[in-house]
């Protein structure tokens, strides 16, 4: 399956596959079109108990605490990833040729600070406006990426340690939570009534940083380690 | 803001979702089938999001919204995972053909020497 | 009157995008054709009030999957040249 291989599918398997995508396509259309053209859905429910979920913006309500057990597993799942990413790569240092280009290192300067100052307000204000760790997530995950690619973030080599506790303190934290509620009221990921955004800020404040690592380490495409390890 | 109207976005979604099949199974190279994914999720996304801006009322379904935010995040740590696969796939298959080559090269250069141009 | 011509525009310009990044010659051009897709489809996203979803596509969706694709882009392009250059080493 390399860049050139197997150039040819034979001209009656592209007509195939095409007709195949139309006959999806119009199932797909007829599907969606045939249904209710209004339809209120979860809206209801998720808007009516929005006051007890400790949150105000809805997005944030469903992600983190009415199905907070599926963000739990997304976050499982980001960090499934890396670990696949990292036993099958190295990673390629350096990762990028910008080290040394004069305007690099003023762009950082104000790069970086910006890109966390604006993940931590996205992480604040996710509550009650749009936002949230995996907006605020991928703003860090952008100042990892600029990190990478400007030779600044080699120190990462060294500090695997660090940077493999960042990576999981998100699912940690968050298993962590849901078994804080479960002792505390009896079903897991059940927040103590009237302390829901307190759990929610401090989940979300873990995950944050998982986020961004994790999106970083991605980029990164494999393991950071030493030559030798 | 002038309303959207969701069957445009439907119509949009299934199309992107149609065109991203037929990419996965008709191109050969493989960061395009990454992209194929991608666009297929991309056309899921909208038909999501779509069906979420029917409510009758001001704010839309926040459900999907939600799940489409979970379906984004999960989309990049498959492409991520994808590429790293596609990456050692192709060491491979390059180690097995310098195997072959090495072992009837001597044989190839024979042959090579006499049609030498 | 407007808005549906804008939605017929914006997701015209999607497909149109989507369809030339999958089906088109150049590999590098079709990467950033993905991205500039997917920064429309974050405008999509502002249509149908998905704000959340639209910050999370336009940051992560379209960029660092772009910027993915770049990296292995690069890194095959690069290996290619390396073998090229062994090959003809080897004959030379």
């Amino acid at each position: 399956m390399t860049a050139r291989a197997d150039r040819g599918h034979g001209r009656a398997s592209r007509v195939a596959v095409g007709a195949l995508a139309l006959g999806l396509l119009a199932a797909l259309s007829w599907a969606v079109l045939s249904l209710p053209g209004s339809f209120d859905g979860l809206t209801g429910p998720a808007l009516g108990r929005l006051s007890e979920s400790g949150v105000t913006n809805p997005v944030t309500a469903v992600l983190l605490n009415y199905r907070a057990y599926d963000t739990l597993l997304e976050l499982a799942v980001l960090l499934l990833a890396i670990a696949g990413v990292w036993a099958l790569r190295r990673g390629d240092w350096p990762a990028g040729d910008l080290h040394g280009r004069p305007l690099v290192i003023s762009l950082l300067r104000i790069a970086l600070p910006l890109l966390t100052l604006t993940a931590g307000y996205l992480l604040w204000i996710g509550a009650f406006a749009p936002g949230g760790a995996f907006q605020g997530g991928a703003m860090l995950g952008a100042a990892a990426l600029l990190a990478l690619l400007s030779g600044r973030a080699v120190c990462a080599r060294r500090h695997t340690g660090a940077l493999r506790a960042g990576l999981v303190l998100g699912v940690l934290v968050f298993a962590g939570a849901a078994g804080g509620a479960a002792a505390l009221t009896g079903e897991i990921l059940r927040y103590p009534p009237g302390d829901a955004d307190v759990w929610i800020l401090g989940i979300e404040a873990a995950a944050i940083v998982s986020i961004g690592l994790t999106l970083g380490a991605l980029y990164l495409g494999g393991r950071p380690g030493d030559r030798h390890a | 803001m002038p309303e959207a109207s969701p069957t445009l976005y439907l119509l949009a979604g299934a199309l992107l979702f149609a065109i991203g099949f037929h990419s996965l199974l008709v191109q050969p190279h493989v960061l395009r089938r990454v992209m194929a994914l991608n666009v297929m999720g991309v056309g899921v996304f909208l038909l999501f999001a779509a069906l979420a801006a029917r409510t009758r009322g001001e704010t839309p379904d926040p459900v999907p919204h939600a799940m489409v935010l979970t379906g984004i995040v999960v989309s990049v740590c498959a492409t991520g995972l994808a590429l790293a696969l596609a990456h050692r796939l192709e060491a491979a298959e390059e180690e097995e053909r310098e195997d072959e080559s090495a072992g009837d090269g001597r044989q190839a250069r024979a042959e090579h020497e006499e049609t030498d141009r | 009157m407007i808005g549906p011509l804008v939605d017929l525009l914006l997701l015209l310009l999607i497909v149109l995008l989507a369809w030339r990044a999958l089906n088109g010659r150049d590999l590098l051009r079709g990467v950033i054709e993905f991205i500039a897709m997917g920064l429309l489809v974050a405008v999509a996203w502002v249509r149908l009030r998905a704000l959340d979803i639209a910050l999370a596509e336009a940051a992560v969706g379209s960029g660092l999957t772009g910027a993915l694709l770049l990296s292995a882009l690069h890194r095959m392009r690069r290996r290619e040249v390396r073998r090229r250059d062994r090959t003809d080493g080897g004959e030379g």
